[in-house]
């Protein structure tokens, strides 16, 4: 590829202090977090600590806002050349690979307990003599009755996917399809069209966010589903609640998106940011689908 | 866009003066140069760590240290050897020579670049911290294995998580931008077949790396969420597994010890040739050599889960997909081996590391594949053969590997040459001590010593003795390293541009020490 | 300083020296071929990769080598100018690709005869916690614990380390010869591993799960190992030992087992005198709780808190029996209800309400444990 595009000065941008104050915004964040979590797993109502991770998330994103700025203005300025695109765009794809292969992690957990530990603790398969450690334990999924349930909250019903989900299924699969039609109407100049496609993605994604946090204060306040149901619940929390939080990650980016249209920026030959968040956004609908499949239906 | 850099850099040609070139630099010689040192650092910290366990089992007894206390300095000379030492002077060599390699300006995304390795230090203070804090530091081995890492743990498991975020964070951004350099920023003419060899492994490398911190992060993530937050991934009682902990953390696990190794071997391609004054044999095949490890690292990881008790099936499947790791990694070793076959060879100490990384790197492999045999490592795991086994492939493997490239491109990086003399006196007291001190594992390991413990019964006593003496020998040598360094940089003589006489490759083509900024305009490339 | 006398020296020297006397004849240098069929197998499949890795490792180096002396530059070589063939890639493709078909063979064949599945004579379960394992006879209705007996005066090097340092037990595992034995490898708090070399039998514990295994010893005798997995603070002092016995003297040790059973049994139902009470106490206390609680009450804080002087060892009585008999969720302190007998449990609670000055008097009977315990 290289070899045979003609050669544009590369971009090598000076000193900057970003990236410091991002790494100080991280390593504060993170002792922040972890000194909270301690504090309040060990019940210490009085702690201050919690203002150390506000701290560090506050110089995170003033970081982050400053420095996508930034790249902004330098894109205005005319200093990216077709290369630097590229590598943004090679960027930008493996951090998304490497955003599915975290998703693949607890998808792998699932499968896993699915098909090997649950049976197994309920006395099928080759390690089934577990089961005279749990001779009251049958296996089942949805897992509702651990096996030991003492000191869990055993659910009494669980989230039916014919309801919320599926809604959420067809708004999330429709604002897919949104942020594609929003990015047809940019690549052919059309202002109008584009801004009324993306804002009703943003508005379709915000939707099924609102949806999915009613799911959950149902599950928790009255099926009695909750991260502490056994294993059911904690891949069913993590599973859906990181994909909640890919969400709401590519709502805010897509309304910055939507921002920066009203602001007049973007042309149709070059608009890396918008295509970066609506690549995200079809990755966090792709995982939704598996979600839904394996988690809710499944 | 002239117009517009002008205004922003005044001194296009130079770094910049004072501390402040370190914090806020974007150019990659700089990040590397960093990435190096931080990497040094925690080379000699995880190696004082493990000169505290060696101290502890000169003799049998418990003498300079509690239990409690060996087990953290067990874990956390794993963790920092691994995440701090050779990891990191991995991605500070591919800075310092992915772009020269490959005749471009500078890294695809400097300022990532920077934060990349800018996360480093906090990470690692936040790990080391946890040595001061209440309960102690992480004491459950670098494998944390649930529920000693969970509900077993000190508290300090949190900051000990959030560490591993942050610095697989770390890792997956030096990763991508390392993927878009190579992708995206080769000199006119220079097609990825052509690649050094340096290049096309950490290629492979930063795909590994992206495809399982991800994971790891997961995994830990799991943990958190089991400590505080009611979760039960790894216990029993509310339907998970233990075990699940397990397959999750070699699925990283397992590819992250290439992930230690194939920079290594790029390395080792790139000094044999030179000192054999003959091109590299088989280029071709040691690319494909080198994706296909890869690839099979990705289904072997229950061979270090052998005696977890998997159905038969599963043993035998991740039996023979080790095994047959030995096959692409036979060809990288009998390639280099050609190589050397009638070429025109002379011994400076980056060949000197080179040849015994052959040898000592493939002798752990052999060791390796001893393990891999699934009924016999019914006897060897988690026992002392399994430390010799690793310390073979990750000392003379790893950390051969990076000081041979340190010796190598030395010159280039800082425009002298350093005391050819003292070079190899480090080298052979390294190569001493080091056998001194892993060869003897062998020994009790299948004599039947377990690993991670602190004291042991009396028939391994004399083997221990040795293996400390040689830990000793060894940890003083690389003293005598930092001593060549500083003085190379300081105090030697100039070097040529072209260093050695058999070198092939765009960063020999630029003056030592290379200038700050290279290849601004691309190299042509035959 | 002349040489001999620089510390360092003499430590080298010292080393070397020592490493040839003592323990000399002891060691060795390679797996136990073991008292099983399976672990001989196991060693002479060891046996057969090492060789063969030897014979590769001898042509590889020693092509190299020979290039090595042969084509230095100072010896005036002439580099040759080939650099690839696809015939010898392939070659030196396949040959190793066959030398490891011909390794997996034998090893496929070795494993699945170790899950091989037949009935068993006599079922062990074997329970793994920190620090101590139990075994339970399944068929005979009876069981116990087995812990490290060495002293801790030898282990911090106040006495003379004895000939089973870190390798005796109190109460070893006692088994037939020739008799089929299965074991259920299960752990109550953190995964440990069952290993005993000589049988070449390696099982994960894992908490909440049971891995089989299985073995027949051939020849009676005294087998020693350890735990293999990092299981905390203590992973280092969790021996095992096998003891393995013709079934004639097998029979009569379980027969002797189970009449001490049975008289155990007797002693929940009676009043004990207090000295009684603090006599077996101590034992009992010295096995099971001093790893953490240290043999004089003094724990090793901050993380195992200290019994001497302790609120809840002066405190309510109730409250002190509750904590032993249920342990503390999500810390090390575990559930000894289950893994105590009533006379055990009284007998520690009493001797910790009692001893090292914690003077409350207090008597607890196992009538009264055995009475909380169903109220749960
Ligand atoms: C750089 C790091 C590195 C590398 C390269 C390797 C390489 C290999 N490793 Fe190793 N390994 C580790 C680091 C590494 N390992 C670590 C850190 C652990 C312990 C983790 C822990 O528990 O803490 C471990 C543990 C480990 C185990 C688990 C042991 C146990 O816990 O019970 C096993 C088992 O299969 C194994 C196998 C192998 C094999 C088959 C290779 C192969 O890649 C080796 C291939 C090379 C050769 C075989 C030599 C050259 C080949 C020829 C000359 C061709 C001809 C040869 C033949 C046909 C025989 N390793
Ligand atoms: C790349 C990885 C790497 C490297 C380079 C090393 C290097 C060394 N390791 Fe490594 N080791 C691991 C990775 C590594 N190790 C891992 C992953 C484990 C498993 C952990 C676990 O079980 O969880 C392990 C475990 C491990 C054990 C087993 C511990 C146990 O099971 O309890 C031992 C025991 O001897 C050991 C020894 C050494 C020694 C002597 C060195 C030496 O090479 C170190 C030499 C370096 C120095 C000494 C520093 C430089 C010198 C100075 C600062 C001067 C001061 C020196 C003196 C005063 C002499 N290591
Ligand atoms: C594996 C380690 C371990 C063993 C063995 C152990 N304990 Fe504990 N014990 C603990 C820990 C840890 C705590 C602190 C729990 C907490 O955080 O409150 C504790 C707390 C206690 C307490 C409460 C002390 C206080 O003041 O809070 C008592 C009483 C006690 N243990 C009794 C026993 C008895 C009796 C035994 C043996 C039969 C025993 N322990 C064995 C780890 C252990
Ligand atoms: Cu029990 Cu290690
Ligand atoms: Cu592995």
């Amino acid at each position: 590829m290289s070899a045979d595009s003609s050669y544009q000065t590369y971009y090598v941008p000076e000193q900057s202090k970003l990236p410091i104050a991002m790494a100080i915004g991280l390593g504060v964040t993170v002792f922040g977090a972890g000194s909270m979590i301690n504090d309040m797993s060990a019940g210490k109502a009085d702690s201050m600590t919690h203002w150390i991770f506000y701290a560090g998330a506050l110089i995170i994103a003033a970081t982050m806002f400053t420095w996508f700025s930034k790249v902004i203005k330098e894109n205005h300025a005319g200093m990216n050349s077709d290369q630097l695109n590229r590598s943004y765009v090679w960027g930008m794809g493996w951090f998304i690979f490497s955003e599915v292969m975290f998703f693949a992690a607890f998808f792998g957990a699932l499968y896993y307990v699915r098909n090997f530990a649950v049976p197994w603790l309920g006395g099928e398969g080759e390690k089934g003599i577990s089961n005279m450690l749990w001779p009251e334990f049958q296996a089942a999924w949805p897992l509702v009755n651990m096996p030991d349930a003492s000191g869990f909250s055993t659910p009494k019903e669980l989230v039916d996917p014919w309801h919320i989900p599926l809604l959420n299924t067809i708004l999330l699969l429709s604002s897919s399809v949104t942020v594609h039609f929003a990015h047809t109407a940019l690549k052919k100049e059309n202002r109008g069209q584009l801004k009324l496609w993306l804002s009703a993605t943003v508005i379709l994604g915000f939707t099924f966010l609102g949806f999915q946090i009613f799911e959950y204060a149902e599950a928790y306040n009255h099926l009695g589903l909750t991260l502490n149901s056994g294993i059911y619940g904690s891949t069913f929390f993590m599973l859906t609640g990181f994909h909640g939080a890919h969400v709401t990650i590519g709502g805010i980016m897509l309304s910055i998106m939507l921002l920066r249209v009203f602001k007049g920026h973007f042309k149709p030959d070059d608009h890396f940011g918008f295509e970066a968040a609506s690549w995200y956004w079809h990755f966090v609908d792709v995982v939704w689908v598996g979600l839904f499949l394996f988690v809710y239906i499944l | 866009m002239s117009a517009v850099l002008e205004t922003h850099n005044h001194d296009h040609h130079g770094p910049a003066k004072g501390l402040m070139r370190w914090v806020f630099t974007t150019n990659h010689k700089d990040i590397g140069t960093l990435y190096l040192w931080f990497s040094f650092t925690m080379f000699l910290v995880g190696g004082c760590m493990a000169m505290v366990i060696r101290a502890e089992l000169f003799q049998p007894g418990l003498q300079i240290v509690r239990p409690e206390f060996f087990n953290q300095m067990t874990t956390m000379h794993g963790l920092i050897m691994v995440f701090g030492a050779v990891m990191p002077a991995f991605v500070g060599l591919a800075n310092w020579l992915v772009p020269m390699m490959i005749g471009a300006p500078d890294m695809a995304l400097p300022r990532l670049n920077n934060l990349s390795f800018w996360i480093l230090p906090f990470a690692f203070l936040l790990l080391l911290s946890t040595l001061f804090m209440e309960g102690g530091a992480p004491n459950f081995g670098w494998t944390f294995y649930a529920p000693l890492s969970t509900t077993y743990a000190p508290k300090t498991v949190t900051f000990f998580i959030f560490g591993v975020h942050i610095m697989g964070a770390s890792s997956i951004m030096g990763a991508i931008n390392i993927i878009a350099t190579i992708l995206n920023l080769r000199a006119p003419g220079m097609t990825l077949m052509k690649m050094p060899l340096f290049v096309w492994t950490w290629l492979i490398t930063a795909y590994l790396l992206i495809a399982v911190m991800p994971v790891l992060a997961g995994v830990v993530t799991m943990m958190l969420m089991d400590i505080h937050f009611g979760t039960s991934f790894f216990s029993a009682a509310g339907g998970g597994d233990p075990v699940l902990f397990q397959h999750v953390f070699w699925f990283f696990g397992h590819p992250e010890v290439y992930i230690m190794i194939l920079p290594a071997f790029g390395v080792v391609s790139q000094i044999i040739p030179t000192f054999s004054r003959k091109r590299l044999f088989g280029y071709t095949s040691m690319v494909y050599a080198t994706a296909s490890i890869a690839f099979l690292s990705f289904i072997v990881w229950a061979h270090h889960m052998f005696t977890v008790g998997m159905p038969l099936a599963g043993e035998l499947f991740f039996m023979y997909a080790t095994m047959l790791i030995a096959v692409p990694t036979g060809v990288k070793v009998f390639n280099w081996v050609t190589t050397m076959f009638r070429g025109s060879l002379s011994f400076e100490t980056p060949m000197l590391f080179a040849v015994s990384f052959v040898v000592l790197f493939t002798i752990g492999g052999f060791s390796g594949l001893m393990l891999a045999i699934a009924p016999a490592d019914f006897q060897y795991h988690d026992t002392y053969f399994v430390v010799a086994h690793f310390h073979y492939v990750l000392v003379p493997g790893a950390i051969f590997g990076i000081m041979g490239a340190v010796y190598y491109w030395l010159p280039k990086w800082c425009g002298n040459m350093y005391n050819e003399t003292l070079g190899k006196v480090h080298f052979w007291l390294s190569f001493i001590g080091m056998n001194l001190a892993f060869f003897p594992m062998h020994f009790v390991g299948l004599a039947g010593m377990p690993r991670r413990i602190p004291d042991y019964a009396l028939q391994f006593a004399d083997f221990n003795r040795i293996s400390s003496v040689g830990a000793f020998m060894f940890g003083a040598t690389q003293l005598l390293f930092l001593y060549i360094v500083i003085n190379t940089i300081r105090s030697g003589k100039p070097a040529t541009a072209q260093v050695w006489e058999g070198t092939d490759g765009l960063e020999w083509t630029i003056p030592s020490p290379a200038p700050y900024h290279t290849f601004t305009t691309p190299p042509e490339v035959k | 300083m002349p040489l001999r006398t620089m510390p360092w020296f003499r430590l080298v020297v010292g080393a070397m020296l020592l490493s040839s006397s003592s323990a000399w004849a002891e060691w060795t240098v390679n797996m136990t071929p073991g008292v099983t069929a399976i672990s001989r197998e196991i060693y002479s499949l060891h046996m057969i990769i090492f060789w063969i890795c030897v014979v590769i490792g001898v042509v590889v180096f020693g092509v190299m080598f020979w290039s090595v002396f042969a084509h230095r530059k100072s010896k005036g070589a002439k580099p040759a100018q080939f650099h690839e063939s696809t015939t010898v890639e392939l070659i030196w493709t396949t040959i190793p690709f066959v030398i490891l078909i011909a390794m997996a063979i034998p090893a496929t064949k070795t494993l699945v005869k170790i899950y091989d599945s037949k009935e068993s004579v006599i079922d062990v379960k074997i329970t793994a916690s920190q620090w101590k394992w139990r075994y339970d006879y399944l068929n005979d209705g009876f069981g116990y614990f087995s812990n490290l007996r060495t002293a801790q005066d030898e282990i911090y090097n106040k006495a003379p380390k004895g000939d089973h340092y870190l390798l005796e037990v109190d109460e070893p595992l006692v088994l037939p010869v020739n008799t089929k034995v299965r074991f259920l490898i299960t752990a109550s708090d953190v995964i440990h591993s069952w290993w005993v070399p000589a049988l070449a039998v390696k099982k994960d514990a894992i908490p909440g799960f049971v891995n089989e295994s299985w073995t027949i010893i051939d020849e009676p005798g005294i087998y020693r190992g350890q735990c293999a997995e990092l299981c905390g603070k203590d992973h280092g002092f969790m021996p095992i030992v096998v003891i393995a016995k013709e079934q004639a003297e097998y029979d009569a040790w379980v027969a002797s087992r189970k009449t001490a059973a049975a008289q155990e049994n007797e002693l929940k139902g009676k009043e004990l005198s207090k000295d009684e009470l603090m006599e077996r106490g101590g034992k009992t206390y010295a096995t099971f709780c001093a790893a953490c609680h240290n043999l004089e009450g003094t724990g090793t804080p901050p993380v195992f808190p200290a019994l001497k002087g302790s609120a809840i060892a002066l405190g309510d009585k109730n409250a002190h029996i509750n904590l032993v008999l249920n342990g503390k969720a999500g810390t090390a302190m575990a559930a000894f209800g289950a893994q105590l007998s009533e006379v055990d449990l009284a007998a520690v609670i009493t001797y910790e309400r009692n001893a090292w000055g914690n003077d409350t008097g207090d008597v607890i009977q196992p009538a009264e444990i055995a009475k909380l315990k169903a109220a749960q």
